[in-house]
């Protein structure tokens, strides 16, 4: 809102006619010029409301508004909930507060009772919305940062002429980075609309502007009247043109984010399957299944958690995660006792088996647990988000991201330094040559089948914080792990590491191009397409072993 | 032509292609001509669900003829068997012209709902039945002839060949829940009425479905009986146990699985178009891996090599699992089938059939001579072993 020189002069009437005193007028006049700082006290200003006209109000509030008084806040607040009292004959004004304490609105001194012939100032809807502007623009100088923020924000999108005063009363006091910022952009938002700015100013405005970079900068600088100045036009959309590539950066920068998080999620479900498909040569259809184990394991100790210690929730995840690899990998190693050892040389009917075993242990779980989703809540170190220039990172993805890694890194570790992984690696590369060197070698397939599942039960404590703990869970890994797998190629952890990532961030990267559903059709296309190239993966083992 | 089918006819395989017509004809005279009343009356919904059972053993068939005699185990044959359901279900939806909810002469009731304007051009000609028909063969067998080009041409084999093919299903089912892909999306397609102008809901054109599935199922047995009885059958059966052995003779490996495994998806494809109408429905849900896979497991219990033994298979797990998932024991119906899959792998490789055959036959030749063993081995009961 702003005032033109039509509107002042009848105000100025209507003061006068209201028998208000001379300087006051010169006051309001040296306002509507622009100038911020004015003779009359906030004693006068306030006294104003008990002129009982709606003109006087309003010029109250825009005093009020760019008096920098801490009394300001409250005051026009209570004018607008009606609880803004005015005694018109002793000209004093109060404000009765959302407890009913009665404070005086000159000096914030408490009263005991409202005088008898004091009563609530009038609003029109003028009023109301010269209300809602100063209100808007005084959050500008709220204590807390983030309202800060928050109120420069909506200021660069309404860019109202009216928030300038404030903005600038605002940004001589800001202290902090992000906050001031903010509140210069939304001064070059206000000052690019304002008619009577000079070129130079707007000029300025469109740099602060791009420097911002967002889409709502360019929805701003889209929306600029077409009578802007020819250079200023120029600008503007050099301004769009470098905001748009900035912004396309971004939104790869999305995707490839998402990409990397996805790529993680099948990083986990994929790393146990390559285990003991890369050693055993056998395909663990079940795999999915221990996975579903995992996440269940997380739910029940979350569970616990709740009903016993409910202020260790945030370690709830710390605990599942020992437990889910102990719990999976114990159904892993009797899995491999019982069934999967007597059918060494037979991947095919291995594969039918751990069919089998899939249907058993999902119908197990639908028979305990009830075949609905489960809630599995997230610890509050795992929930929110941070802004990283444009993108938004929940912590939630980043974690599974970190600990995808880490499990990896162990693994890798593993193999690499323990007795374990080199046993495990000769078996990988030549079994008979390995048991003519002393390796038992049943001992190792069932130590890997174990530590497979319970690597599975582990990504499975990771899924829980991010999809739907139901039977089903497995079932919707399966396939893509496999692709992982195959794509990747056994015997080679990085294989996995390298398939997963780009399987993820491929399909990141055809989802908005594709659609959800094409892309993954597509990719399992190039799959199909690419084994045709490398039946053995990426990383294929090579030497006449593999043939054997 | 007529001494090929039958030269490798034993006599087990008569008795099996005579139960098989004895069945195609006696059920649906009995319920066509017999009264409610009688005991020998075979009601409607029973012959509806046997016509099930056999389009069923006929799939089975056609993953025996790949899995038991050249080792190839699909994991994906229910795509072949979805994609003939659906040129048949195409025929079926363009017959009901405007008896459908929107009335539309051409266009059927979900294409009009999805507000298109015309048919699109894969679905031109499925107003003829000749042309459906052709389809019903012609689709999955293209679709198995390009994807098995690629396959074995670069030697994808054992479980990598397992793992694309269940990749395949699984795409082809994502494609189908898809609106856009213009065959029904979700609902997939259903609400026949006449198929080559009888109504499908009448007792007659049941009877004569389940009579034509009882037929195919014998003609289909018969092709596969002489395809592995041939000296075509005895490489495939090569290239099952010593794959590379076969290649180092000089047979060209890719080229006879390529034409098996064709050969079967067309044969899948068939028992996919006589389902679709006898159940009334086909949707994207026949894609599904898992029905695949159930589908290896019948055969695995009937016994793998065998033929006969695929059939016995299909029949005999699928009417377990309408008898225990009709009843209180239905929470436990998955239980039982993963049981199957474990202890048929662990305790029963060669199936029920061949457990017998094998049996009958360390029982002959405690008292015949070598001639027992190798008629033994025409018939699949010695020991597949796997090339891997």
């Amino acid at each position: 809102m702003f005032f033109n020189s039509d509107v002042s002069r009848r105000i100025v009437g209507r003061i006068k006619r209201a028998g208000a005193i001379l300087a006051l007028s010169v006051t309001i006049c040296s306002g509507w010029s622009g100038v911020p700082a004015h003779a009359a006290s906030f004693e006068d200003d306030v006294a104003l409301f008990a002129a009982r006209s709606f003109a006087d109000s309003e010029t109250a509030v825009s005093h009020l508004q760019v008096s920098g008084n801490p009394l300001a806040y409250p005051i026009i607040s209570a004018l607008k909930d009606g609880r803004l009292y005015a005694d018109e004959d002793s000209k004093k004004v109060f404000i009765k507060g959302t407890d009913s304490k009665i404070v005086d609105a000159a000096n914030g001194q408490s009263v005991a009772t409202l005088p008898d012939s004091a009563s609530p100032v009038r609003l029109n809807n003028r009023l109301r919305r010269t209300i809602d502007a100063a209100l808007g623009s005084l959050t500008l100088l709220s204590p807390d940062v983030a309202v800060r923020i928050q109120a420069a924000q909506s200021v660069f999108k309404n860019h109202e002429e009216s928030s300038l005063a404030p903005l600038d009363a605002a940004l001589r006091n800001e202290t902090n980075d992000t906050a001031r910022k903010a509140l210069a952009a939304a001064r070059a938002a206000v000052v690019l609309f304002k008619t009577d700015a000079s070129e130079a100013d707007k000029l300025d405005a469109v740099a602060t502007i791009k420097a911002r970079g967002d889409q709502d900068a360019l929805a701003l600088l889209s929306g600029l009247p077409g009578d802007a100045s020819p250079a200023v036009t120029r600008a503007a959309t050099a301004a769009m043109t470098s905001i748009k590539g900035n912004l396309a950066l971004w939104s790869t920068v999305q995707n490839a984010w998402y990409g990397l998080s996805l790529g993680s999620v099948l990083l986990l479900a994929a790393i146990g399957l390559a285990i003991t498909f890369g050693v055993m040569g056998v395909i663990n259809m079940a795999h999915g299944e221990m996975v579903m184990v995992g996440a269940y394991t997380t739910f029940v100790v979350q569970e616990t958690i709740r009903t016993s210690y409910p202020a260790a929730f945030d370690y709830s995840l710390l605990i599942a995660v020992p437990l889910a690899f102990v719990v999976a990998g114990a159904i892993g190693v009797s899995i491999e006792r019982t069934i999967i050892r007597f059918l060494y040389g037979r991947p095919l009917e291995t594969l039918l088996a751990t069919w089998g075993l899939s249907l058993i242990l999902q119908q197990a779980v639908r028979t305990i647990f009830g075949p609905n989703n489960r809630e599995v809540g997230n610890p509050s170190w795992m929930s929110g988000a941070f802004d990283l220039g444009q993108i938004t990172i929940t912590y939630n993805r980043l974690w599974i991201l970190c600990f995808a890694l880490t499990v990896f890194v162990i693994l890798l570790a593993m193999l690499r330094f323990t007795r374990l992984g080199l046993e495990m690696r000769a078996v990988t590369q030549n079994r008979r040559m390995a048991a003519s060197m002393g390796i038992a070698t049943s001992r190792v397939d069932a130590l890997t089948f174990g530590l497979g599942s319970g690597i599975a039960g582990v990504a499975g404590v990771a899924l829980s914080q991010i999809d739907n703990v139901s039977p089903n869970l497995g079932q919707s890994y399966i396939i893509d792990s496999f692709m992982v797998v195959v794509f990747g190629g056994v015997g080679n952890l990085w294989g996995t590491l390298i398939g997963a990532f780009t399987l993820g961030i491929a399909n990141k990267f055809l989802e908005p191009v594709a659609g959800a559903v094409l892309g993954k059709i597509a990719i399992l296309v190039l799959i199909i397409l690419f084994i045709q190239k490398r039946p053995r993966g990426l990383f294929a083992l090579k030497g006449r072993a593999v043939d054997a | 032509m007529p001494h090929i089918l039958t030269r490798s006819l034993d006599r087990r395989a008569t008795i099996f292609l005579a139960i098989v017509a004895t069945v195609g004809v006696l059920l649906p005279l009995s319920n066509l001509l017999l009264p409610d009343t009688s005991m020998l009356h075979v009601p409607t919904y029973l012959m509806t669900l046997f016509g099930k059972y056999v389009c069923y053993a006929v799939l089975a068939l056609s993953i025996d003829l790949i899995w038991g005699y050249c080792g190839i185990l699909s994991l994906g044959h229910g795509a072949f068997f979805a994609l003939g359901g659906y040129a048949m279900g195409m025929y079926l939806m363009r017959q009901i012209g405007t008896r459908g909810v929107y009335a539309d002469p051409v266009l059927p009731d979900f294409m009009v709902f999805l507000n298109w304007k015309s048919l699109p051009w894969y679905w031109q000609g499925f107003d003829m039945f000749w042309f459906a028909a052709l389809m019903v063969v012609l689709v999955p067998g293209l679709l198995a002839f390009c994807f098995g080009w690629l396959a074995f041409r670069s030697r994808v084999t054992g479980v990598y060949l397992s793992i694309i093919t269940q990749a395949m299903t699984y795409a082809l089912l994502l494609g189908f829940f898809r609106n856009d892909f213009g065959f029904g999306g979700n609902n997939g397609l259903t609400d026949f009425k006449d198929i080559l102008g009888f109504n499908v809901q009448a007792e007659g054109t049941r009877a004569a479905l389940f009579a034509l599935s009882c037929l195919a199922l014998a003609i289909s047995f018969l092709i596969c009986r002489a395809v592995v009885g041939s000296k075509l059958g005895k490489v495939l059966i090569a290239i099952r146990d010593a794959e590379s052995r076969t290649r180092f003779l000089g047979y060209r490996v890719e080229s006879y699985k390529l034409f098996v495994f064709t050969l079967s998806a067309c044969i899948a494809g068939i028992a996919g178009a006589l389902y679709v109408p006898q159940v009334g429905i086909i949707n994207p849900g026949e894609f599904a891996p898992g029905n695949s896979i159930e589908a290896v497991i019948w055969v695995a219990v009937g016994g793998r090599g065998t033929l006969i033994g695929a059939a016995l298979g299909a029949v005999a797990v699928n009417y377990a699992k309408t008898v225990f998932t009709s009843g209180v024991l239905a929470p436990y119906w998955l239980f039982m089938l993963g049981a199957l899959f474990v202890l048929v792998t662990l305790l029963l490789p060669k199936g029920i059939v061949g457990t017998w055959n094998a049996w009958r036959d360390a029982r002959q030749a405690t008292s015949l001579s070598e001639d027992a063993r190798s008629a033994a081995f025409e018939d699949g009961a010695v020991k597949p072993h796997m090339a891997e």
